[in-house]
């Protein structure tokens, strides 16, 4: 009997996990189109394994399961994991991902809303760790495939781990990131590795359609105020800028920042998972501060660092400093002369 | 050979006036940890917890000769606090978990039934007893803590403990039910 | 144009002001019972100054504000007094507190009312006056106005009147400035007067078009300016309409006059205008009952006026009322029964009904979503302050500002998981007074126990002393009669024995002070000290003995 009486009306946890979800469908819409049917296989299987393993932790738990499992959050982390790896890949790989993701970074840290690390990325590291092989095979765009891979052969691979006639090598390529990582280690410069037919206008031909898509996703999520500007523009401004810098430095070497935004999961990543409210700061400060850092991290570790993409990685990484930044980034509250200190 | 006793002569000699500077500037008069226990002490004064009063009892905490968990009206909020003070393992009051504040009570006294005798005024710690011999004795309720030490100084009875009830002024905000498990 | 200012976040909650607002401002009958609640203030409650059985004329003072902050209550109709006890009052603990009940006798006899020329008096006698007149801030926390009109030596720039009334629902300021413009213009005068500010601006939100004109009209010839403000809950909170309409901000803990600005509610000045210019003090006020039940509509009803008659008077409630609100949906409390009275604060009263006021959902873990953090018309982050009240780390939350919170509910507004943000700061902020009263509590028991120590230290000094008296007069008299051998024997061994200690004393003096003096002074000054003991006794203390 305590105020307030009214709430927003319609404003509910499920309510933005699926806009969240409506603002992943272009992207998707667009993947299939250049990749194949094999992320909608990957995007079921994931979702239902989040499912049956969210239900069984709650119950576990003694939650209620219903009540949690309509949140759509255990399917969100799903689909960020399916969209972040290979669309061609055995069952068990998703399916151990998104349990690990679900199972140990979510409920053993307390479930919704108090997990410190992002799920999605928790089971994308812990694939790339354990099965490296299977994570840097990612099929090559139909446009350019002599071999596309229809909808009955990807789910006979997923789910025997052979492709009727043909080699695995012969449908799939590097991504554009590793290829750019491959050659400019090989002292090809910059210009010849462009020349290579996964190059298409910024990116890879099809991956920068998709995080083109992603990023009228997060726009939609934007206007919807569902996040806020700060992460996506943080981290987008950082990474272009060091990518600039660099560029300058040394252009034969160092991919254009355009590169960097438009290939490999930076857009995914700046509208999509650095924006995950229960890891990422609360302040309007912290948000800059994490999305920035996060940024630069992975410009670093894709420039400097052993594995291909960083998204997962930088975001972990600051996942474990939200704590801090929030302690210190607190606002000024109405009537104050400074910040609120930690 | 010579130049390292120097140096380590010198050095004493350099950590010696530092310590022995430190020791005067730095001074600390009377121990510290009395006073922050006893701070955290309701100071009802009560005798509960088997010394003559709350001071007593504070000096015997920070000298570690009494346990954490013997003063009743703090309850176990007051044992958790001086576990975190002294940094020792928390023991709940009478090995009890759900030993918690018991309600405020404070005494009254049955006016047909007293007889002046002033023995209960004689034992009340906080001067909260107004009356004089072979007049009626009243119990002011606002100084009262609820000791209950004027209880068995009573020889005819007449003194009960009685709640404190809650109005409009001292009410306080319960909190909020907010049981997730309950929606299954 | 005057350029307004932006407060952080804020909410647009759906206004519901037409239901109660296309009916003009109706009379409430007499009723045949008034039950007049002495705590109808901020501060100190009235103390009742008449008795069971005493005859009262309309208007009669029945409660006296014996503290500085505190009002008077009054009769708000002739009558005889039938009981002063304890009865349900409108209040969210839902307990009852003292009042005063009156059996009308219908007449409506009034007490001998005189106007008082404000522009000639002193103003400590209009001050005076609107605390006998019972004037309180009529906005929603009752704060006495006379208080809030002696800033003492500081200078007010700005004389804000409240008039934006953005909690949904009500309506009962917007129908008194329709109605009464000319006389909430004259309160306004008078406040003006008391204070000669440099600018006197009357806020109102701009969903109020013909309260707006009404005033403006008013305002005719006088320097008061009408500011419309754009609708954003809470943009009637007083620290808000104080940022847009001036762009300063009131530091946190201190009082609206520290940066030179009073601001005040349109009602008041209302009932100013009816207290000094008429004599007449605080006995009705408009209220608007809406909400479920068949016509809502303001009403001028008397106070004291049981909530339950005033439910009748807009028809009644629905079948499917379920308990009523007291003030708006964002700030007010519910109750469950109509037997309380109307009370100076009680500016709405709403009859609730699933259809119009949905249950709220379970509530969901928090999401860390700063959905509330950007509502915050205080820029506060509710989610820490939430996370520290939950887990009782009043500490932390004091340190996060949890009384900055002003309450406003645009948090629980917002919060997709639906958790009850606010009743967790409520919560904690009880918590911490408490907390502080028990401490206080402590503190004072404390000093009362040392000082019952001190005392029986020092009687039994001065019993020593007495004693020590006596022998000493036993001696004299001995030594007068020097032929009593055993006297004069038993005055050797002492002397002897007197002698001993004073040379032992005077070797350990020797020993441990470098001073050779014997300090014959020492006792005496243990005995000042306790002499003075007294006048350094701690406060608030009544020593028994």
């Amino acid at each position: 009997m305590s105020s307030p009486h009214v709430l927003t009306p319609g404003s509910s946890v499920s309510t933005i996990m699926l806009l969240v979800l409506a603002a992943l469908l272009p992207a998707i819409a667009v993947y299939y189109f250049y990749f194949g049917p094999g992320i909608l296989i990957s995007l079921v299987l994931a979702s239902v394994t989040a499912l049956v393993a969210e239900a069984a932790m709650l119950r576990l738990r003694n939650y209620p399961i219903k009540y949690f499992l309509t949140d759509g959050s255990a399917v969100l982390t799903a689909w960020l994991l399916a969209l972040s790896i290979p669309p061609l890949a055995p069952w068990w790989l998703i399916v151990v991902g998104t349990t690990f993701a679900i199972i140990v970074a979510k409920h053993l840290y307390g479930g919704l809303g108090n997990n410190l690390f992002n799920p999605a990325m928790v089971g994308f590291a812990v694939l790339m760790i354990s099965f490296p092989s299977y994570m840097t095979q990612w099929t090559a765009p139909l446009l350019l495939s002599h071999h596309p891979v229809g909808f009955s052969e990807t789910l006979q691979y997923y789910f025997s781990g052979t492709l009727q006639g043909v080699k695995l090598d012969a449908v799939t390529m590097a991504t554009p990131l590793d290829a750019m990582k491959t050659r400019l280690n090989l002292q090809h410069t910059m210009s010849e590795v462009n020349n290579m037919p996964i190059f298409g206008m910024f990116g890879g031909k099809g991956t920068e359609a998709i995080a083109a898509m992603y990023l009228l996703g997060g726009l939609f999520l934007w206007q919807r105020r569902i996040i806020t500007w700060h992460m996506p523009v943080s981290f987008l401004v950082a990474l272009a800028l060091i990518a600039t810098l660099f560029n300058g430095i040394d252009p034969n070497r160092y991919a254009p920042p355009m590169f960097h935004l438009f290939t490999g999961g930076a857009m995914l990543c700046a509208f999509f998972i650095a924006t995950d409210y229960v890891t990422s700061p609360t302040t309007p400060l912290g948000k800059l501060i994490f999305g920035a850092s996060a940024g630069l991290l992975v410009y670093i570790i894709r420039v400097f660092g052993g594995y291909p993409d960083g998204i997962a990685f930088a975001i972990l990484i600051m996942n474990a400093a939200v704590p801090l930044i929030d302690a210190y980034t607190q606002p000024r509250v109405f009537g104050h002369d400074s910040r609120t200190k930690p | 050979m010579l130049s390292a006793i120097l140096v380590m002569i010198l050095l004493g000699v350099v950590l010696g006036a530092v310590l022995g500077y430190a020791s005067i500037k730095f001074r600390v008069e009377g121990n510290p940890l009395v006073e922050k226990v006893e701070s955290t002490l309701p100071q009802t004064q009560c005798g509960q917890c088997g010394f003559a009063g709350c001071r007593p009892y504070a000096e015997a905490v920070a000298a570690g000769e009494a346990e954490i968990n013997q003063c009743v009206p703090g309850g176990n909020n007051v044992a958790k606090h001086l576990a975190e003070l002294l940094g020792v393992e928390y023991k709940p009051v009478g090995g009890e978990e759900n030993f918690d504040h018991k309600p405020k009570m404070v005494a009254f006294i049955d006016e047909n039934t007293c007889i002046g005798c002033t023995a209960c005024i004689k034992v009340c710690p906080v001067d909260a007893i107004v009356g004089a011999t072979k007049l009626m004795h009243t119990i002011l309720a606002d100084p009262c803590t609820g000791c209950e030490l004027c209880i068995p100084a009573c020889p005819v009875d007449c003194i009960t403990m009685i709640p404190v009830k809650e109005n409009v002024a001292t009410w306080k905000r319960q909190f909020p039910i907010f049981e997730l498990k309950k929606v299954a | 144009m005057r350029t307004l200012h932006k407060f952080h976040g804020g909410v647009h909650p759906p206004d519901h002001k037409t239901e109660s607002n296309r009916l003009p401002i109706a009379a409430a009958p007499l009723p045949q019972r008034l039950i007049v609640p002495l705590r109808q203030h901020i501060g100190t409650p009235a103390t009742p100054i008449v008795k069971v059985g005493d005859p009262v004329l309309k208007g009669q003072m029945i409660g006296a504000a014996d503290d500085f902050i505190s009002a008077a209550v009054h009769a708000p109709t002739s009558g005889i007094v039938s009981a002063i006890e304890i009865h349900a009052v409108p209040h969210p603990s839902s307990l009852p507190d003292l009042c005063i009940t009156i059996e009308s006798d219908g007449e409506e006899r009034w007490i001998e009312r005189q106007p008082l020329d404000y522009q000639t008096a002193d103003p400590d006698a209009v001050r005076a006056r609107l605390r006998d007149a019972g004037i309180v801030g009529l906005g929603g926390a009752v704060f006495p106005t006379h208080v809030k009109l002696s800033p003492g030596q500081r200078k007010i720039k700005t004389l804000i009147l409240n008039g934006a009334e953005c909690e949904p629902w009500i309506t009962s300021d917007d129908l008194l400035m329709r109605e009464r413009a000319a006389e909430i213009v004259a309160g306004i005068k008078i406040m003006a007067h008391l204070i000669q500010p440099e600018e006197v601006l009357i806020g109102i939100e701009d969903n109020k078009p013909e309260a707006i004109a009404a005033m403006r009209a008013a305002c005719q010839g006088t320097n008061f300016e009408v500011v419309t403000v754009p609708v954003l809950y809470p943009s009637g909170g007083e620290k808000q309409l104080i940022k847009m309409l001036t762009g300063k901000e009131v530091p946190s803990g201190q009082r609206t006059v520290n940066i030179g600005v009073l601001c005040s509610n349109t009602g008041t000045a209302y009932t100013m205008h009816r207290a000094v210019d008429h004599g007449e003090p605080v006995i009705s006020r408009i209220v608007t009952v809406t909400g479920n039940v068949a016509k809502p509509q303001n009403f001028e009803a008397l106070l004291g006026t049981p909530l339950s008659e005033l439910v009748q008077l807009a028809g009644g409630a629905k079948s499917d009322t379920s308990h009523y609100l007291i003030g708006g949906p964002m700030m007010g409390f519910g109750l469950n029964y109509l037997e309380a009275p109307l009370t100076k604060a009680t500016n709405c009263l709403i009859a609730v009904s699933p259809a119009l006021f949905p249950p709220k959902p379970t509530a969901m873990p928090c999401i860390r979503c700063t959905q509330c953090a950007q509502a915050c018309p205080c820029n506060l982050q509710p989610q820490e302050l939430f996370w520290f009240s939950q887990s009782k780390n009043f500490d932390k939350a004091r340190a996060y500002n949890l009384f900055d919170c002003i309450e406003c509910g645009c948090c629980d507004y917002v919060c997709p998981s639906h958790i009850p943000l606010v009743s967790f700061f409520r919560f904690a902020k009880s918590e911490i007074a408490t907390q502080d009263r028990e401490i206080m509590a402590a503190e004072q028991a404390k000093q009362r126990f040392e000082f019952k120590q001190m005392r029986e230290e020092r009687e039994k000094a001065e019993k020593a002393a007495r004693m020590a008296e006596k022998t000493a007069a036993a001696r004299a008299a001995a030594a007068a009669n020097p032929d009593d051998p055993i006297a004069a024997a038993k005055k050797a061994a002492i002397q002897a024995a007197v002698e001993r200690a004073k040379a032992k004393k005077a070797e350990a003096v020797a020993a441990l002070s470098p001073s050779p003096q014997p300090s014959p002074t020492r006792g005496e000054g243990a005995n000042e000290k306790g002499a003075c003991s007294d006048l350094t006794a701690p406060k608030n203390n009544t020593d028994p003995s």
